[in-house]
């Protein structure tokens, strides 16, 4: 009889996704018996940071294992650990956000976990098919997440909206998998390396890019494949937003740089000229919309949305100087992105959203701290010096420039020029319009508001000293 | 006979485009999600085709990953559907605009 061989799998690699995993079911478990949303809250947080800690010592270890399709590299930590801190971050915010909500609090942050877990396998996979899981373990678990709050039309809406265009994407994202596959006979990134240059089909490996491009697309919210961001992101519980401009972006770009710098880095000049004019247009489109919008969580959809083309323009320069920016822009975007969606549902109470700029008038003087950090967050998603949005930029479009996208560039910075706009009205309705008189008193929010002031914090840590998590996006692309 | 790779990947190529019209043209939320598993079924046929003519096997377990995750996601889409249906009585998209700037 033939013998089954298993290859030798190194465990250490499926540590983080194990831990997270396990949590996840842990919480599913708990929330049929525990009441108390704040223990589930402290579980969640626990395990999350035991995790955190757990894939930090990993650090320094790097193999390639389950027959090459999962690795356990500088690149794989450096998410992991951006992944778990913003579902901390996250976390902290549902504990305050969840009350008087009536979401199911142990489904809740069991489907956070398991989210969190799918983005780790993105993060890690060497080979499409694991792409693939991670991307659908992340995204069903968000799908559901976005209706968490089933008594609300808006969070129905948005879940199937998220649900129809994730969904119609997967399809894209199969196609473009079974085109490549078609082409050079593999799914494993480094045999598709080594296979792109002398393929006899190269339409079809070119055909096959580009129904991934479409469906990375879809997951980073890039123009024109944007359309459900925004419907999404407004209609969404807030903290849910919170991931999903963060984490689930950040892992689409793990995937999307980790697929195309590495899998398809010899096709470098075919892919290259797509996403110039889709980063062009991301940047463009985002801000210029986002121009036109009162509601402040719909202003940062839109904002998210540009911040994806800033990305997509390091992913473009491509190169050690755009992998490096890449990475350090997606850090830097997620403290101060959770920071700002913190501060919309710190403004908002159940029944009652408050998201609209009126709204916001007079804030920065009844609610000092949400006005100071709200400042430091715009500031910074605008980029000015010396927060950590400025040293993003910086970066991003110095590896531009340095690979000779002078045009592309230009039209960051202009781009740049055009956000502060939206940004500063926010600010201009929190400290010089005149606000409605206190109506009742402010509720106590001792979670919300300390992963507010983390968020703060680390954006004015990262900007005042970016060398050195610089560095930390340096080991991490480096190891690809 | 044995029909040729070039005819499967065909027939995948246009089952596919049959889908991607459906999702952009359709209203109802369910003929919607039905465009989708067709589309996915019609990647799944590529997939086949190919693998047989590599003489490999890898393609075809890729199907079985897919149906397993087209499952998933069928569960979970149809739930948020029903959660939808039941505060507002519909499956028509276009009524689905709430959300909107």
């Amino acid at each position: 009889m033939e013998q089954l061989l298993l290859p030798a799998i190194d465990w250490l690699a499926v540590l983080p996704v194990g831990l997270t995993s396990i949590l996840g079911l842990v919480l599913l478990a708990l929330g049929l018996f525990v009441d108390d949303d704040e223990t589930l809250g402290w579980i969640t947080l626990i395990g999350l940071a035991v995790t955190a800690v757990a894939t930090a010592c990993l650090a320094g270890q790097k193999s390639i294992t389950f027959n090459g399709t999962f690795a356990l590299d500088a690149y794989a930590l450096f998410f992991d650990l951006l992944f778990l801190v913003a579902g901390i971050v996250v976390v902290l915010m549902s504990m305050t956000y969840l009350e008087g909500t009536g979401i199911p609090s142990g489904d809740y942050y069991g489907l956070l976990a398991f989210a969190i877990a799918g983005m780790i396998v993105m993060a890690s996979a060497t080979d499409l098919i694991v792409v693939f899981l991670g991307l659908e373990i992340m995204s069903i678990s968000v799908y559901v997440l976005a209706g968490a709050w089933r008594t609300q039309l808006r969070s129905n809406e948005a879940a199937m909206k998220y649900f129809l265009l994730g969904a119609f994407a997967t399809g894209f994202l199969l196609y473009g998998i079974a085109l490549v596959y078609g082409a050079t006979g593999a799914f494993r990134l480094d045999r598709i390396a080594t296979a792109v240059g002398d393929t006899p089909n190269r339409t079809m490996l070119i055909a096959g890019v580009a129904m991934l491009i479409i469906a990375f697309g879809f997951k980073v919210a890039a123009v024109p494949f944007h359309m459900w961001t925004p419907d999404v992101y407004e209609g969404a519980p807030t903290t849910v937003t919170a991931l999903m401009a963060v984490a689930v972006k950040a892992a689409g770009f793990a995937a999307f740089v980790r697929v195309f710098l590495h899998g398809f880095g010899g096709l470098h000049a075919d892919w290259s000229m797509l996403l110039w004019v889709i980063a062009a247009l991301t940047m463009t489109v985002g801000n210029v919309l986002a121009l036109a919008q009162r509601n402040v969580k719909r202003m940062l959809a839109y904002s998210s949305i540009a911040h994806a083309g800033y990305i997509l323009v390091a992913l473009v320069a491509s190169g050690a100087a755009g992998g490096t920016a890449a990475l350090f822009y997606l850090l830097v975007y997620s403290f101060m992105t959770l920071g700002a969606f913190g501060v919309v549902a710190a403004l908002g109470s159940v029944g009652e959203p408050n998201e609209t700029l009126d709204d916001y008038a007079g804030i920065g003087f009844r609610r000092p701290l949400l006005g100071v950090t709200m400042t430091i967050f715009m500031l910074s998603l605008t980029g000015i010096p010396p927060l950590a949005g400025f040293a993003g930029k910086f970066y991003v479009f110095t590896a531009a420039i340095r690979e000779g996208y002078y045009v592309l560039a230009v039209i960051g910075v202009l781009n740049s020029a055009i956000s502060s706009a939206y940004y500063v009205r926010v600010l201009i309705a929190m400290y010089l319009t005149p606000g409605a008189e206190e109506h009742g008193r402010v509720a106590r929010q001792p979670y919300l508001l300390t992963s507010i002031v983390v968020s703060a914090v680390m954006t004015v840590v990262v900007g005042v000293f970016p060398a050195l998590w610089m560095q930390l996006a340096r080991f991490g692309f480096l190891s690809l | 006979m044995i029909v040729p790779t070039e005819w499967a990947l065909m027939l995948s190529a246009v089952l596919f485009a049959i889908g991607v019209i459906g999702v952009l043209v359709r209203r109802n939320v369910i003929v919607i999600f039905m465009a989708i598993e067709l589309m996915l079924n019609a990647v799944n046929l590529s997939f086949v085709a190919l693998a047989r003519a590599r003489g490999a096997v890898d393609g075809q377990v890729v199907v079985f990953f897919v149906m397993t995750v087209a499952a998933a996601e069928a569960a979970v889409g149809l739930a948020i559907i029903i959660a939808s249906f039941r505060n507002r009585t519909t499956v028509n998209a276009d009524e689905l605009a709430l959300l909107r700037g």
